[in-house]
């Protein structure tokens, strides 16, 4: 079962085999994505017609919109990014407000308020959306019917899709962040203190520092959760479409090759993101996969 | 933080106060006000234009419609499949990296295998239907090898559905998986084995009890976001697909019947509550615990 024991002949072919059956199942899926985006046809589809550019820079007039030329693909790229950099925002900063809270403070109900922290995660993202909308609805109408103000921004729209999101999103920064606040060795901040440093310098150039590994973690996910985000998204989403929307309006009508350019696309990005989070130091098997 | 020239109590007062604001202010507005709003929404009847009276007439209609039910119970017996599948496929592997692989390249096969879930699910499902259709990758290979005489229709079955689903959920399997089985002291499995245990003996009694836990925390959250899917079983199923994610979509955007969405939501969030539970019990564990190993 371990290298330290005998193992039967068979059972390490097996092994390998499985790995490698494995391996193909989990990227066969992604390979296929990438090479028909090259695929000289109007479906990606096989047989193999030969190799083009086109749904990248296919121009309009050519029959063969690319992706490169289809605005409204580009645009909902641009509203994805939009969204994630708020819900990044957002979420990283209440992730460190939470993590001191929670790791720092004693308060009546710190039990039951933790707890409710995590609840985020056990909700299917349908509901958080559908909770979210019918609630900005109605708080809407009471805005209207008492102040007579029409906040459009509690409307289905992008405001909303940003409030879903990060409503989940939270959680997963304030998880990693409280993990590794609660490791840090708190003399280190009595000694600054002794030394005459003053708290916010403490917290500027001892703490930050520390924190740092986790604060670029948690926002590399919550960019790449939000990102990915479709569930909460769908029900909040007003006339902009965010990326994830406008693919799969477009995956039910059956769509050219396009589609696949842009996935392409978007496997470097987060190919890019990966190395850049690697090369932030040594990782263990268990924070690669954290953050 | 800062020193304001308050009295030290005062301050420890307001800085609690300016950490516990956004805390509130998060879980207050965007989980516990909408899910109340949420309750109250799915226990009206509208009986005229801005009318309502409170009525339980939301819920009567999911157990008189024998639509809704079972879509309910169908949704709830494939993600507990797609759950144990998601095990099954992922306990060997999560076996490799932590124990067979040695030093540097385990880490190597866990980034290896995680890499696929740093894009979205819309473009691996793209992938699983250019794969999977018709005119896919799939057929056409079946037919070049003589296995069928024409290409057949991959999608749309509920096989697809569940390979689908199994496929996205992978990764929230392997990760507590391997961090479970890292902890596990090769010498106890050294020990059962100089005891005379053999490999399954040792596996049912030195390895599941130790890494319970993960595996415990890998089926819940695969079990929680498998219930929760949308996109993986309307695409890949179509219009036989029936999820009840749909059903709630529907309701909700397609007719705007917002209460009777509102009751379905609550059902479907009560199915997932209670299941979590059970699991829980079943394993003896805690819920925060689960999470944060998660």
């Amino acid at each position: 079962m371990i290298p330290s024991l005998p193992r039967p002949r068979w059972l390490r072919t097996a092994t390998v085999t499985y790995l490698a059956a494995f391996l193909a199942f989990l990227f066969l899926p992604l390979i296929v994505v990438a090479v028909f985006a090259f695929n000289n046809a109007p479906y990606p589809a096989p047989p193999w017609h030969g190799f083009t550019w086109d749904w990248f820079l296919g121009n309009p007039t050519s029959g063969r919109v690319g992706l490169f030329k289809d605005a409204d693909l580009l645009g909902s790229i641009w509203t994805s990014f939009v969204v994630a950099i708020w819900v990044t925002v957002l979420s990283v900063l209440i992730g460190i407000s939470n993590a001191f809270l929670i790791e720092r403070k004693n308060f009546a109900g710190k039990q039951v308020l933790s707890v409710l922290m995590l609840a985020p995660l056990v909700i299917p993202g349908v509901i958080l959306g559908i909770s979210i909308l019918a609630f900005a609805s109605r708080v809407a109408e009471f805005i209207d019917d008492t102040f007579g103000w029409d906040w459009d921004y509690l409307r289905p729209g992008l405001p909303l899709v940003v409030l879903g999101q990060f409503s989940y999103v939270a959680t997963i920064a304030t998880l990693t962040i409280s993990a590794r606040l609660r490791r840090f060795d708190r003399t280190l901040e009595e000694a600054a203190l002794n030394l005459g440093a003053s708290k916010p310098a403490v917290f500027r150039t001892i703490v930050l520092p520390y924190l740092r590994p986790a604060l670029i973690g948690s926002a590399a996910i919550s960019f790449l959760m939000s990102f990915a985000d479709f569930n909460t998204t769908l029900m909040l989403v007003g006339a902009d479409s965010p990326l994830t929307v406008e693919m799969y309006g477009r995956m039910r009508e059956g769509a050219t090759p396009v589609l696949n350019a842009v996935s392409l696309f978007l496997m470097l990005a987060s190919a890019l993101l990966a190395l850049g989070l690697m090369r932030g130091g040594p990782r263990t098997k268990s924070t690669a996969a954290a953050g | 933080m800062a020193s304001l020239g308050i009295e030290p109590k005062w301050q420890g007062r307001l800085g609690l106060g300016l950490l516990l604001a956004p805390a509130i202010l998060w879980l207050g507005a965007l989980i516990v006000l909408p899910h109340v709003d949420l309750a109250v929404l799915s226990l009206r009847e509208r009986i005229g234009p801005r009318h309502y009276v409170p009525s339980l007439a939301q819920y009567r209609t999911f157990f008189t419609e024998p639509l809704y039910w079972h879509v309910f119970v169908r949704t709830a017996v494939m993600s507990v499949i797609a759950t144990f599948l998601t095990l099954l496929l992922a306990f060997p592997i999560a076996w490799i990296i932590a124990k067979l692989a040695k030093g540097r390249s385990g880490s190597l096969l866990f980034i290896l295998c995680l890499i696929p879930f740093w894009v979205s699910e819309t473009v691996r499902t793209l992938g699983w239907m250019i794969l999977l259709r018709e005119s896919g990758v799939l057929p056409a290979l079946l037919v070049k090898l003589g296995i069928t005489a024409v290409p057949v229709e991959l999608l749309y079955h509920d096989a697809t559905i569940m390979v689908g689903l199994v496929y996205t959920s992978l990764l929230f399997m392997l990760i507590p998986l391997v961090s479970s089985l890292e902890s596990l002291d090769n010498s106890l499995i050294e020990a059962a084995y100089d005891l005379g245990a053999n490999g399954f003996t040792t596996l049912r009694t030195v390895v599941i009890p130790h890494a319970a836990p993960g595996i415990t925390a890998g089926c819940i959250v695969v079990f929680m976001l498998t219930l929760g899917n949308y996109l993986t079983p309307t695409l890949l199923g179509g219009k036989s697909s029936q999820w009840f994610t749909e059903q709630i979509y529907n309701q909700f955007i397609t007719r705007f019947n917002w209460e009777q969405g509102a009751a379905l939501g609550f059902l479907l969030l009560g199915l997932s509550t209670a299941l979590v539970m059970l699991g829980l019990r079943l394993a003896g564990q805690r819920f925060g615990d689960v999470m944060r190993r998660t």
